[in-house]
């Protein structure tokens, strides 16, 4: 059981090396291993998408990911969607639009979001709604979430 | 004199000060925290509903691989002084921190494990041996208290009773009205049992420091000084020994209001070890363990006169408690008329204990007067033949009356229940919708309309409440800190309150700092919940800003060598009015006053702070709403659909209408979720039935509705803004809503909705029920 397991990943461009255990989901081992604390456990059974980032580019709950199942993966999590210390479009819309209140959600809604968009450039609201089902949030009552993914649509299509 | 400040800020919807670090993956939740030889900690729990404990068996867990230590009742015996909230009294003592010789829910923690790693800890709870033996639970509460199998008989106790108020009339005639109008409507309402279900679970990294004697706790609460001076009676500590922090909590919704057994388990364990010690709930944990809520029915008896006139309410009411309440927070059945000019009241109250988890505080914990009355309003209507919005408008207070004192006590000021209604029907285009619906009819569609009117306590006064604190600093560079006594789970706290602060100091909204959370820096409060921090604290920055504003223009009046009464301050720019080059930075000030403070006059002072304490000029705050909500059920599988939601809404000033309508669109979706998808249920047993999200369903996006918000704004006079407290509404108002559009649209079966929850198979049954019994 406490056998490691060397995995190497990419994770918001730098390479990582960490020891595991083959147990080790990723999420906890971007947590605790990489100190990237942005990406929120809720559930743990693949159910609220607080969890979500990017494997190789598609979304993915991380609390369903062994760690050595992500061997040679290139990972982005919510500490790498805006790179430069500023804010996405997504992440933006969010501000703007009240999307988010205790925040705790946040992360997987900003990197479902953003997965989303990246590969649906023209959703209709309905869409949105379908797009953003898989994420659970508590406080919003999504009204803010779904204005945010319309606004970030928009203006991402507007500047492309 | 004219106010030295115009306001800019408040009204407005800013951005809000959390969303940089929220969005970025930066937020500061206990489960980041961390600290230097730091363990982890896992409860093993109780799989009987009701049993007691033969044996436990640790040796294997104690010899499993990274355990550090193993604790049952017998390692905490004694180590552990009184267990109780000042919110809540001495009587309510939280109990044992695991169970003594016996369990009575599914979920009683035994034994708790401490390892280096969370998943070791977990390990080893598999390894530990229990022989339980098992006994008859109790769990349905409504036959509980008459139940021989008494939840608490290892105590002594004689029955299910915890509390048992008989039947009260607060109207001397009550009875010759119910037997002299013209209609008598009696209807048993049930509501189910729903949760907070926060998305962040509970948590706790505790820490004790041998030689230093001190106690760190980072813990996701809604009130951190609640939970220092708990803690320092719990183990007989000065209060300055003890450190609270909670920088970010991911929701609470009243579920983190208190201190619960686990807590006090993982403080005593870090006692013990001389380690810090880290506790992060699982959602199984949250489900079972974490306070349950709801779960109360009333039979409601109306007395209404020909021309539908309400002219008396009783209600004889059950409210199931569980096994241990962290906080018995049940209907208040003086609020049962509500909003309405209905003379007369009567009620009876019974709190009864089962075998399952115990009842915590969620958003509006007294709302079930609301569920039931509403309800049995549409129940009422229905049987004397009238439009319920008409029966509702035909009793319902407006503002021009006020005050009102209601027979259950209750003096309404500055609501506007009629208002809020016509708003909210016109809204929705009320008779339109009506033949909208009786075409639809025709066609075989089942469209419903329910409407709920309410009126909310906020900003109460009961123990801690009435008061909040705020110091507020300008810095050495002229910038604002503002220490305040509240926390905060997503309510913008730090956004409305830097709000205010600005306006009242005449500086940018960016140049104001909010902390809070933290009892080694911030004034006593009893933490953020009850619909209050607008209200209370809102009063509290103000005066500490208005304080702080009069010391920035003594000092400046004597550089300026101007009277204080001719300084206006705008953009954090010092001015004598009238003449704008004769002008001060708050930095230039600030200078002054930290390091010039010798030089200035002994009358004007040296100090840029002040501490303040507030209280509202009475309780509570009065805010109110109406809700409508249309749905169609599909007549095939039964499922409702809700097609339009609209909130008509009176929370007085706005301090940010973005905000206010967050709190209200959360709060819905709470509720509806309530009545349509949430549903906590045990089998017979005390077996928790619905113990992951995919048995237990929160709303999704998919469910959820647009939401339409309108605003009356009637100003409060209990506070300087002008504010009322808001945040509970919306799920108090939802559930009743959403119930009485089910019923409506199911009405022309014959159908009558008296309980939630109503997914499609509960709407299948009622649907059945109601052809058996016309056939």
């Amino acid at each position: 059981m406490n056998d490691r397991t060397r995995v190497r990943l990419t994770v918001n461009g730098h390479a990582e090396q960490v020891e595991v255990e083959p147990r080790a989901i990723l999420a906890d081992v971007l947590r605790d291993n990489l100190g990237l604390t942005g990406t929120h456990l809720a559930c743990e059974h693949g159910v609220c998408g607080a969890c979500t980032v990017l494997i190789d580019g598609e979304a993915a709950r991380s609390c369903l990911v062994f760690a050595v199942q992500a061997e040679g993966a290139s990972i982005t999590t919510v500490e790498g969607i805006a790179p430069d210390g500023g804010l996405s479009p997504v992440q933006e819309a969010m501000r703007d639009c009240h999307g988010l209140q205790c925040g705790f959600c946040t992360p997987g809604i900003v990197v479902s979001m953003t997965a989303y968009l990246n590969t649906h450039p023209n959703p209709s609201d309905a869409d949105l709604k379908e797009a953003m089902s898989g994420n659970l949030c508590r406080c919003t009552g999504y009204q803010g979430i779904l204005a945010a993914a319309r606004q970030a649509a928009d203006r991402m299509n507007a500047s492309s | 004199m004219s106010s030295p400040v115009a306001a800019r800020f408040v009204g407005s919807a800013v951005h809000r000060k959390e969303d940089r670090r929220l969005l970025t993956g930066h937020g500061q939740y206990v489960a980041d925290a961390s600290a230097p030889r730091m363990v982890h900690a896992a409860f093993l729990r109780s799989e009987h509903a009701k049993a007691r404990l033969n044996s436990v068996n640790i040796e294997a867990a104690l010899s499993a691989p990274g355990v550090v230590a193993v604790y049952l009742w017998s390692d905490f015996h004694e180590k552990f002084g009184e267990a109780w909230h000042a919110m809540l009294g001495q009587e309510l003592v939280v109990p044992p921190p695991l169970a003594i010789m016996d369990v009575r829910y599914v979920g009683d923690p035994i034994a708790l494990v401490i390892a280096e790693s969370r998943a070791l800890a977990e390990d080893a709870c598999g390894l530990i041996e229990v022989d339980y033996e098992a006994e008859q639970a109790t769990v349905d509460y409504a036959t509980a208290a008459a139940d021989g199998n008494v939840v608490h008989a290892a105590w002594g106790l004689p029955s299910n009773v915890m509390v048992d108020m008989p039947f009260t009339p607060m109207s001397p005639d009550l009875d010759e009205t119910f037997n002299s109008v013209q209609h008598v409507v009696e209807t048993t309402i049930i509501q189910n049992r729903y949760l907070c279900v926060p998305m962040e679970t509970r948590g706790v990294l505790a820490s004790w420091v041998p030689g230093l004697e001190e106690l760190d706790l980072i813990v996701s609460t809604q009130s951190v000084h609640e939970t220092r001076n708990f803690f320092a009676r719990y183990l007989g500590l000065d209060e300055g020994a003890v450190r609270v922090s909670a920088r970010d909590v991911g929701g609470g919704f009243g579920q983190k209001m208190f201190v619960f057994r686990e807590e006090c388990a993982v403080v005593l364990a870090t006692k013990l070890l001389g380690r810090p010690v880290k506790w992060i709930e699982d959602r199984l944990e949250n489900l079972t363990s974490a306070g349950h809520s709801r779960n109360e029915l009333g039979k409601v008896r109306m007395a209404i006169s020909a021309d539908g006139i309400i002219e008396a309410i009783t209600v004889d009411h059950v409210a199931d408690v569980g096994a241990y309440t962290p906080c018995p927070a049940v209907m208040d059945p003086t609020l049962l008329p509500g909003p309405y000019r209905i003379p007369r009241l009567g009620f009876s109250t019974q709190m009864v204990w089962t075998n399952t988890m115990g009842k915590a505080a969620y958003r509006g914990p007294w709302m079930f007067e609301t569920t039931a009355r509403e309800m049995a309003i549409d129940i009422a209507a229905r049987q004397i033949g009238m439009d319920p919005a008409e029966l509702r408008r035909r009793n319902l207070l407006s503002l021009a009356e006020l005050p009102f004192t209601s027979p259950g006590g209750k003096v309404f000021q500055e609501i506007t229940p009629l208002e809020t209604l016509e708003q909210a029907l016109g809204m929705l285009g009320y008779e339109e919708f009506r033949k909208e619906q009786a075409e639809a009819r025709e066609q075989g569609r089942w469209l419903g309309v329910g409407i709920c009117v309410y009126v909310e306590p906020t900003s109460m006064e009961q123990a801690t409440l009435g008061t909040e604190g705020a110091t507020i600093r300008i810095d050495s560079n002229g910038k604002v800190v503002a220490y305040l006594s509240t926390s905060s789970h997503g309510q913008s706290v730090e956004t409305t309150m830097a709000q205010i602060i600005a306006d009242d100091l005449g500086v940018a909204y960016d140049d104001v700092t909010v902390v809070q959370g933290d009892t080694q820096s911030t004034p006593y409060g009893p933490g953020t919940g009850g619909s209050r921090t607008a209200v209370i604290a809102g009063g509290a920055a103000h005066d500490a800003a208005v304080a702080v504003r009069d010391k920035v223009l003594a000092i400046a009046a004597h550089m300026m060598e101007a009277a204080p009464e001719d300084l206006q301050i705008a953009e954090g720019v010092i001015a004598v009015r009238g003449t704008p080059d004769r002008s001060l930075t708050m930095k230039e000030v600030a200078t002054q006053a930290y390091t010039n403070a010798h030089t200035l006059p002994g009358d004007v002072g040296s100090g840029l702070e002040a501490t303040i304490r507030f209280k509202p000029t009475r309780f509570p705050t009065w805010s109110n709403a109406t809700h409508v909500c249309v749905v169609e059920i599909d007549p095939d599988t039964f499922i409702p659909r809700i097609l339009r939601y609209i909130v008509s809404e009176d929370c007085g000033k706005m301090i940010n209408p973005q905000v206010v309508e967050g709190q209200i669109f959360g709060g819905v979706v709470q509720g509806l979720g309530g009545v349509l998808y949430e549903d906590f249920r045990y089998d017979p047993d005390g077996n928790p039935q619905t113990t992951t999200f995919l048995d237990y369903l929160l709303p999704t996006t998919g469910e959820t509705p647009l939401i339409e918000i309108g605003h009356i704004e009637s100003v409060s006079t209990t506070n300087p803004g002008g504010f009322k407290g808001m945040g509970e509404g919306g799920a108090i108002g939802a559930h009743a809503a959403v119930a009485n559009a089910v019923g409506d649209a199911l009405a022309h079966l014959g159908v009558n909705v008296t309980s939630t929850p109503l997914g499609p198979e509960d709407i299948f049954q009622l649907v059945q029920a109601s052809q058996k019994e016309r056939a």
